[in-house]
């Protein structure tokens, strides 16, 4: 019985314990409330992924109100997948948040950060597995204002402008997607995915199905930060404390990219992206311009988070690119990037985290030594950043060889060769880092052997292993990401 | 009634180009802020155009059946609603911290002064 209840729990519990924080507001027990969401929240999600690989595809009417007229939770492996990144990149940054964030924020206004942090994490986990189209706007919406807040906890005043600008573009983006949603609404008189599904293919002429379709697209590539939509993105990453850096470039714009991929695969009629719209085209050219010129943008910052958070609009661009492809195997590839980029861009900044806490700056001056004075901080970020550009033994090299392999399928040679061209630009800026952290010698000076505090080494190390670990064993990634593409596109295995 | 329903599409259409007009073109953090809620007011009104039946009545306690208005999109907007008023909200706050953070609320200054340092 319970098990039927387990994709509510899902939200409920995250949703009862954020006012709970509110109340108490005392750091170090808000903290443990979070703690226990986090370790909620993965069991469940494993649970669900257990349930989902058994008896197939949960399908749950919230209050008992069956849909149309209720709002149903749907999941099937797709979502399975991305509630189990969500869920477990949450649970890692709570477990490494107390230090970091005693560091940058002041004791008093901590309890509020979790709060926020707890319902960005409900906001998170309702988006990917609602099946109605307004209630993911309500979701989106709730993720998307306490990620406001959560920005502006950073230390720098500039958090407070970056904020600010999310505000206004990610609300004109859920704006954008609501009337997108009105339009449909207004054709179909349903608001239930699969309803929605079943009843547009009978209305693919109309011209209000484009329109919705262009005012859905245009809002979910601004909240995931498309190309040449990605204007917010790198200030929010760059200001926000380093936890919450880590913790938003694996979740937040992953959500974004789900619901992407599943309206305009499975809601829209088959073949209205590819063959009516034609709209792949742009997504595909949009994807590898940004996958390339993102990343030659990152190579001249010279601030750590700035830069990967210019690398992240990049990985977003491979993500697009497996999408344009509009076959299995893209989208195969786009799921599994997802994934991928979660783990090794996590690791990454919450290594510069640890960097933060030894040396107080996250410039890249600070690298200096860092390869002698720090070594297992630095190991951190110099294997993310092999992942970054596709180096074997390392998830990201997975990635790109099922993103090439996706692209060679439909003789797209040109595009294989992009995608190897922008691994070389990725090379580029990781090499830079290599470069300051590990060449540039002084003899005359003394290294202290100082290391980044255990409770932000650890959870750090578990997601580089877990690189390493996918890198060379991708049998779970792969199948579950191949499984998640074909129930998207509706190939039943 | 035909065109009195063109007539609230072609308003929302006005309210919609003026919002984002006001959110693109002002430098007055609060006008932003304003423009946003002209933007979302439009979509408001799109919705609740969309439910609108002509001589409907609202389907509370109806014993016979007669002409009554989709109460949902009403339903939804007041959702809407909702999450506009929090993110007005959230948008003073952050505007009442960035002025005393930075002593003023014209987004050039503030840009001006984080170019500075």
């Amino acid at each position: 019985m319970l098990s039927l209840h387990l994709s509510a729990l899902q939200v409920v519990i995250p949703l009862l314990a954020a006012p709970l924080c509110a109340i108490i507001r005392r750091p170090g027990i808000t903290w443990l409330i979070a703690l226990a969401v986090g370790i909620a929240s993965c069991i469940n999600s494993i649970a669900i992924l257990l349930h989902i690989n058994r008896f197939g595809e949960i399908v749950y009417s919230l209050g008992g109100w069956a849909a149309p007229f209720g709002i149903e939770y749907r999941i099937d492996s797709a979502n399975a997948l991305i509630l189990l990144i969500i869920s477990f990149i949450y649970l890692l940054g709570i477990i490494y948040a107390p230090v970091s964030i005693k560091s940058e924020v002041p004791e008093k206004s901590q309890g509020w950060l979790y709060t926020a942090w707890i319902l960005c994490f409900t906001g998170l986990s309702g988006i990917t597995i609602s099946g109605d189209v307004f209630n993911v706007f309500v979701f989106l919406e709730v993720s998307s204002l306490s990620t406001y807040i959560l920005i502006s906890f950073g230390q720098d005043k500039r958090c407070l402008s970056a904020a600010f600008r999310y505000l206004v573009m990610g609300t004109i983006a859920a704006t954008f997607y609501l009337i997108g949603v009105g339009f449909l609404y207004s054709l179909t008189g349903t608001l239930n995915m699969a309803d929605l599904a079943q009843r547009l293919p009978d209305l693919i002429s109309q011209n209000t199905v484009a329109v919705a379709f262009g005012f859905v697209i245009v809002g979910l590539a601004i909240k995931m930060a498309l190309f040449p939509f990605h204007a917010w993105l790198p200030n929010a990453y760059a200001y926000a404390p380093n936890a919450v850096t880590a913790f938003l470039a694996g979740t937040a714009t992953k959500a974004a990219v789900y619901v992407f991929i599943r309206l305009i695969f499975e809601v829209f009629p088959e073949d209205y992206f590819s063959g009516f719209t034609s709209s792949h085209h742009i997504i595909l050219a949009v994807g590898i311009i940004s996958a390339v010129i993102t990343s030659a943008v990152a190579i001249f910052q010279n601030e750590l988070k700035r830069l990967f958070a210019w690398s992240s609009i990049g990985q977003i661009g491979y993500i697009a690119v497996g999408v344009g492809l509009a076959s299995t195997a893209g989208v195969a590839a786009s799921f599994l990037h997802l994934f991928n980029h979660a783990i090794m861009k996590t690791a990454i900044f919450m290594a510069i985290g640890g960097l933060f806490i030894v040396t107080g700056s996250t410039t890249t001056a600070a690298l200096k030594n860092a390869g002698r004075r720090m070594p297992w901080t630095m190991a951190a970020i110099l294997i993310g950043g092999l992942s970054l550009i596709g180096v074997p033994f390392t998830t990201g090299f997975i990635s790109k060889w099922y993103l090439v392999s996706a692209s060679l399928e439909q003789n797209f040679w040109w595009l294989a060769g992009l995608i190897l061209l922008g691994s070389l630009v990725t090379a580029a800026y990781v090499w830079k880092i290599v470069e300051i952290a590990y060449f540039r010698k002084d003899p005359n000076e003394q290294v202290v052997r100082q290391e980044a505090p255990l409770s932000l080494l650890i959870p750090t190390w578990i997601l580089v292993v877990a690189n390493i670990y996918f890198g060379i064993d991708a049998r779970f990634s792969g199948s579950i990401a191949t499984q998640a593409a074909n129930t998207i596109l509706g190939i039943s295995p | 009634m035909e065109s009195l329903g063109i007539v609230n599409y072609w308003i929302v259409i006005a309210l919609m180009m003026i919002g984002l007009y006001i959110v693109i073109s002002a430098n007055n953090l609060i006008k932003k802020i304003i423009g946003l809620n002209i933007f979302q007011s439009s979509v408001f009104i799109l919705y609740i155009s969309i439910g609108k039946v002509g001589g409907g009545t609202a389907p509370i306690l109806l014993k016979e059946p007669t002409v009554y208005s989709n109460p949902l999109p009403h339903v939804l907007i007041l959702t809407a609603i909702v999450v506009g008023v929090a993110t007005t909200a959230l948008g003073l706050a952050l505007i009442v911290r960035i002025r005393s953070a930075f002593g003023t609320i014209d987004d050039q200054d503030v840009q001006q002064d984080i170019e500075r340092n």
